[in-house]
């Protein structure tokens, strides 16, 4: 891409879990102002790999830089949204207090705000476009709404590498929409980097630059025109797809399962089965 | 009312409700209403034990609740955590009848020390009460941020650097500290009512954090003022009222809340 | 051996004892399986207005211990425990009120009719000094719950597993959460007269917790149960007769000695099966499904 010093890299890396190898040599880079999508299947090790990258779960070997240093030290420079979330409707946190802990949640002392911490949360609320429920219960909110409340958490401290796990699950069409437009708008005005795991690549592919692809513990890594391709998706996926051009846009569609038979059939023929 | 007599038992009560609703309001976040309900049924037989060995009942009370904040986080990791913090309970509540049994006076002690005595503070112990209410209050102020990040969302908090599993045990051993210091006056069951009502009250009715912690602590206050003045007159157990007014504020702040709820139901729906 | 089972008050304490260790074990297992144990605890809790009520007026305290525990169950039901978020909170409500109402009670017990130990025996029980005359109906409500249950067994099983799918198959979650407020009612009450009302709560999960980590099915976990039970009561009244002569004429509390073996019996069912954990793992994997749908 550029000169520049990648914001992540991950090299090497391997991680096990009670006892069991989850992760394999992970190896792949992240340069600032690239969205790169994580893509797997269940249980395929999307949220470890994030959690690893979060410095939550140690690695059996490995590296993890972020901005050059150890994921641990540069806490910061990382602002991630879980997948559940889920708060109380009982808990006394309006939008804007659930932002500010993003800020100082980890600082000593009673939550007063001052001129410096409102201007911070108020930005934050304004990318997100949270203005309009900054003031009411986060509880209260709607799932779309709790996870745009999350996401200026995330952004208030201005991070420079964005993680979201499964940020388009559960959201409908015009909520995924805003959210890609968003990140669009955080990858090119901010020049941060952004990592979203999801299971259905096709709401992220225009504004995607990279993608992972986890399969058994191993990844493979690529440029979208690298990757989004019928034979080297057919192959990740284990399953047949087509790739559709419509209108300028790009879709990625599993093959329907009579097609499914014959492509199988097909594969099996060449290889002289 | 206000006679020599009582003083102990007015400064005292008010010490208590501040930093029983301080402790309480992260009760509430948190859903440990068990755990609250059990460290002072757990902290019973260290009064119990206290008056049989002769020495201050405050030291018996404070080496149970302790003794009752380690057992439960390690019930809490072999098994289901209700299960092990109600069997837990009931075997320290055991061990405390197998205690007074063995004392003389047997049943107004379990009486009082279940259900609250109004003339129970001493001023040995007074002094002993504002010193673990002060260090309380002081805590629990200087880590609110943190607590009150892991309590709404322990993932985010993770990521701040703060672990869960500090937090859980610097909460765990300020409500132990506050179990101990309010179990004379309210009694080992009613302790818990002071600590769940009022903070549950004031978040049904405010969103802000800092004001809902204030509303708390106003409504501590006045229940617990309140229940000294009508146990005085009436001369029925202080318990009795706490018990009362805790379920009574409850009650009227939720239904406020159902109610204004429904005043405005297009709101959420519009904004999305 | 002979003296302990010819003594009328040690018979009169197996036989209730034995009730309560029977239907708590039943009821144990869908308490604990719904995740209701604060629930339980706390209907047990509150059933003691109801015992130092009964002292008051002159009642049955088997009546009083029932008819305080529905009060406050339906106290709960109508505060909303079916909403899980606020179950916790309504519980504890309900809890806080009735003891204050146990307060009162027992004051008033004190003051009033000059019954001293009214406290102790409604709170920690006296088993050996229950009247022959509450044998029936303790045998009376045991029935009545083995009835029901047998009657709507598969229905609660599929509440307690999973209330949307029960609601598919056509069962109302709030009929048979309200049969099983009822039922509860009556297994609290029967333990809270055997071994007090707040140590109730120890029959009521105790027994269940550690068979449901014994066993995969429910109807197996509702047997080990009564067995674990069962044992425990049965050993807790010997243990307190003998006591009489261990401890040089201090007989030590029955209510203690049945608590400290369920609590025993559940460590042991707990460290045994983490152990087994670690060299099998399937079957506790399947269970966990089970409990927590």
């Amino acid at each position: 891409m550029t000169n520049q010093s990648p914001i992540l890299a991950v090299a090497d890396l391997s991680v096990d879990l009670g006892g069991r190898s989850i992760l394999r040599d992970v190896s792949f880079d992240l340069y600032p102002g690239q969205l790169c999508a994580l893509i797997g299947e269940n249980g395929a090790g999307k949220t470890t790999l994030l959690r690893t990258l979060l410095g939550l779960i140690t690695q059996r070997a490995g590296t993890v830089l972020i901005g050059g240093a150890p994921a641990r030290e540069h806490r910061e420079l990382v602002g991630y949204v879980p997948q559940k979330i889920n708060f109380d409707p009982d808990l006394p946190l309006r939008t804007r207090d659930l932002v500010r802990l993003g800020l100082d949640g980890q600082r000593l002392g009673l939550p007063f705000f001052n001129g410096r911490t409102r201007y911070a949360v108020d930005q934050a609320l304004q990318a997100v476009g949270a203005e309009d429920f900054a003031d009411q219960r986060v509880g209260e909110l709607s799932g779309g709404q709790q996870q745009r409340a999350v996401i200026a958490h995330a952004l208030v401290r201005k991070p420079r590498l964005l993680i979201l796990d499964e940020p388009l699950a559960n959201l409908d069409f015009g909520s995924a929409n805003a959210l890609v437009d968003l990140l669009g708008r955080l990858i090119v005005q901010q020049k941060m980097t952004v990592l979203v795991t999801a299971h259905d690549m096709n709401p992220l592919i225009p504004v995607m630059d990279r993608l992972v692809y986890l399969v058994d513990g191993r990844a493979a890594t690529g440029t979208v025109a690298e990757v989004v391709q019928a034979e080297v998706l057919s192959k990740l996926y284990g399953y047949p797809v087509s790739i559709l051009h419509h209108g300028g846009r790009i879709l990625v569609l599993p093959d329907a399962p009579e097609n499914a038979d014959v492509a199988n059939m097909n594969r099996c023929a060449g290889h002289g089965v | 009312m206000f006679s020599s007599f009582m003083i102990n038992t007015w400064i005292a009560g008010t010490a208590i409700a501040l930093v029983a609703a301080l402790v309480g309001y992260f009760v509430v976040i948190r859903h440990s209403a068990f755990a609250a309900h059990a460290l002072p049924l757990g902290a019973f037989p260290g009064a119990a034990a206290a008056n049989l060995l002769g020495v201050n009942p405050f030291v018996g009370l404070l080496v149970f609740v302790g003794m009752g904040v380690l057992l439960l986080r390690q019930l809490a990791r072999i098994g289901r955590r209700d299960v092990g913090t109600g069997l837990l309970l009931v075997l320290f509540l055991g061990v405390g009848a197998l205690f007074l049994s063995m004392t003389s006076e047997y049943a107004p002690e379990v009486f009082s020390l279940l259900f609250g005595e109004m003339l129970g503070v001493s001023d040995a112990d007074l002094w002993p009460i504002l010193g673990i209410c002060a260090l309380v209050s002081v805590v629990m102020i200087t880590i609110f941020r943190p607590l009150l990040l892991d309590s709404s969302f322990p993932d985010l908090a993770a990521l701040q650097g703060i672990s869960a599993a500090r937090m859980d045990l610097i909460f765990l051993s300020l409500l132990a500290l506050v179990t101990a210091s309010a179990l004379p006056v309210v009694g080992a069951f009613l302790v818990f009512t002071l600590l769940v009502g009022p903070p549950a009250a004031a978040q049904s009715l405010s969103i802000h954090p800092l004001r809902s912690l204030l509303l708390a602590v106003i409504f501590a206050e006045s229940s617990i003022w309140s229940a000294i003045a009508l146990s005085y007159w009436t001369n029925w157990p202080i318990g009795f009222f706490v018990g009362m007014l805790g379920a009574g504020l409850f009650t009227l702040a939720r239904s406020y809340r159902h109610w204004s709820q429904r005043q405005r139901p297009a709101v959420q729906v519009s904004s999305l | 051996m002979f003296a302990f089972l010819s003594s009328q008050p040690v018979q009169t304490a197996l036989i209730v004892g034995s009730c309560a260790a029977l239907v708590s074990a039943l009821i144990g297992v869908f308490t604990v399986l719904r995740g209701n144990a604060f629930a339980g605890h706390a209907l047990a809790d509150v059933s003691s207005a109801g015992g130092a009520a009964s002292f008051l007026w002159g009642i049955s305290p088997l009546l009083g211990f029932l008819g305080m525990a529905w009060i406050a169950a339906f106290g709960m039901e109508f505060l909303g425990v079916r909403k899980a978020r606020e179950r916790d909170l309504a519980t504890g409500i309900v809890l806080g009120a009735g003891l204050g109402f146990s307060a009162l009670f027992l004051y008033l017990d004190v003051t009033t009719t000059s019954t001293t130990g009214a406290a102790v025996s409604v709170m920690f029980g006296s088993l050996f000094a229950i009247s022959r005359g509450l044998i029936w109906p303790a045998i009376l409500a045991v029935l009545a719950v083995f009835l029901l249950v047998g009657l709507f067994y598969r229905p609660l099983i599929l509440t307690a597993v999973d209330p949307d799918l029960a609601t598919l198959r056509g069962v109302s979650p709030r009929w048979m959460g309200l049969l099983q407020l009822l039922v509860l009612g009556l297994a609290v009450a029967v333990c809270a007269l055997a071994i007090g009302a707040v140590l109730a709560t120890a029959l009521l999960i105790g027994p269940a917790g550690a068979a449901i980590r014994l066993s995969r099915r429910p109807a197996q976990a509702i047997f080990w149960a009564m067995i674990i039970a069962l044992t425990a009561v049965w050993l807790g009244i010997w243990m307190a007769y003998e006591s009489y002569y261990w401890f040089s004429g201090n007989a030590w509390p029955v209510s203690f000695f049945v608590v400290v073996l369920i609590f025993l019996f559940y460590l042991l069912a707990m460290l045994g099966s983490s152990w087994q954990h670690k060299y099998q793992r399937r079957g506790i994997t399947s269970l966990r499904r089970l409990q927590e749908p």
